[in-house]
């Protein structure tokens, strides 16, 4: 999620210190796994406002902006993508997402989360978590097409 | 009378999209899908993309100490040795 394995050494340590001050407040209304993935999530969130990335942040990223409309998403027909994708290319594009959107692709898309975990995780909707993982995913479309040769995308 | 499936906006079926892809369904027996190209190649690059997802990252093990630099931490917050 922070891209640099020293860094999330840190946060996990950051991560137990955190869940050893607030043991105490677990009161059981969700699974504890639930509620510590939920710690270390706020962990990491605060860690990238710290850094002041481009965070778009949770609520930000859901809410429907005109540049993201429906209709931006269907452009050139004939697209290639549907092939083997470079795997490089697309860990790249993961990483240039906003961190809003990262977040929820990569709890959803590579850890395979349900989006009724992930709305418990992240005290969100069930809608906004499916419709934050779309905005990601088209948005890494956009960014792998970008990276196309250019014969691919005529 | 119904509007056809192709009646559908692809706008209007795109906006959809989120939830329908979210609900798990098979969007191949999709009605507008079936008759449109443009979405159906949507979809497809979609759904590569998701599938490709699952071999990004792979796990990595955390180091032998870091354990012990957490109780260290740990224990230097509650004063104890």
């Amino acid at each position: 999620m922070v891209g640099n394995i020293a860094e999330a050494e840190d946060l996990t340590q950051e991560a137990f210190l955190q869940l050893h001050r607030k043991i105490a407040t677990f009161r059981g209304d969700s699974a504890f796994s639930t509620w510590l993935h939920r710690l270390a999530i706020n962990v990491v969130l605060m860690q990238l406002r710290k850094k002041g990335l481009s965070l778009i942040s949770l609520d930000e990223a859901m809410e429907p902006t005109p540049e993201e409309g429906p209709g931006r998403s269907f452009g050139a027909p004939d697209l290639t993508l549907t092939g083997a994708i470079d795997r490089l290319a697309l860990e790249r594009a993961v990483a240039d997402l906003p961190a809003g959107y990262r977040l929820i692709f990569i709890l959803h898309d590579v850890e395979g989360f349900e989006h009724n975990e992930i709305a418990s995780m992240l005290d969100c909707s069930i809608g906004n978590s499916k419709s934050q993982l779309h905005k990601a995913r088209l948005k890494l479309r956009d960014a792998l097409r970008k990276h196309l040769p250019q014969e691919a995308q005529l | 009378m119904s509007p056809t499936p192709k009646q559908i906006s692809c706008a209007e079926f795109q906006s959809r999209l989120p939830e329908l892809i979210g609900s798990g369904a098979n969007l191949s027996e999709n009605e507008h899908i079936q008759t449109c190209e443009l979405c159906r190649d949507l979809l497809a690059e979609l759904e590569v993309i998701a599938q490709a997802a699952r071999d990004l990252f792979p796990t990595v093990e955390p180091p032998d100490d870091l354990w012990k630099n957490i109780e260290t931490a740990i224990k230097s917050e509650t004063g104890t040795k």
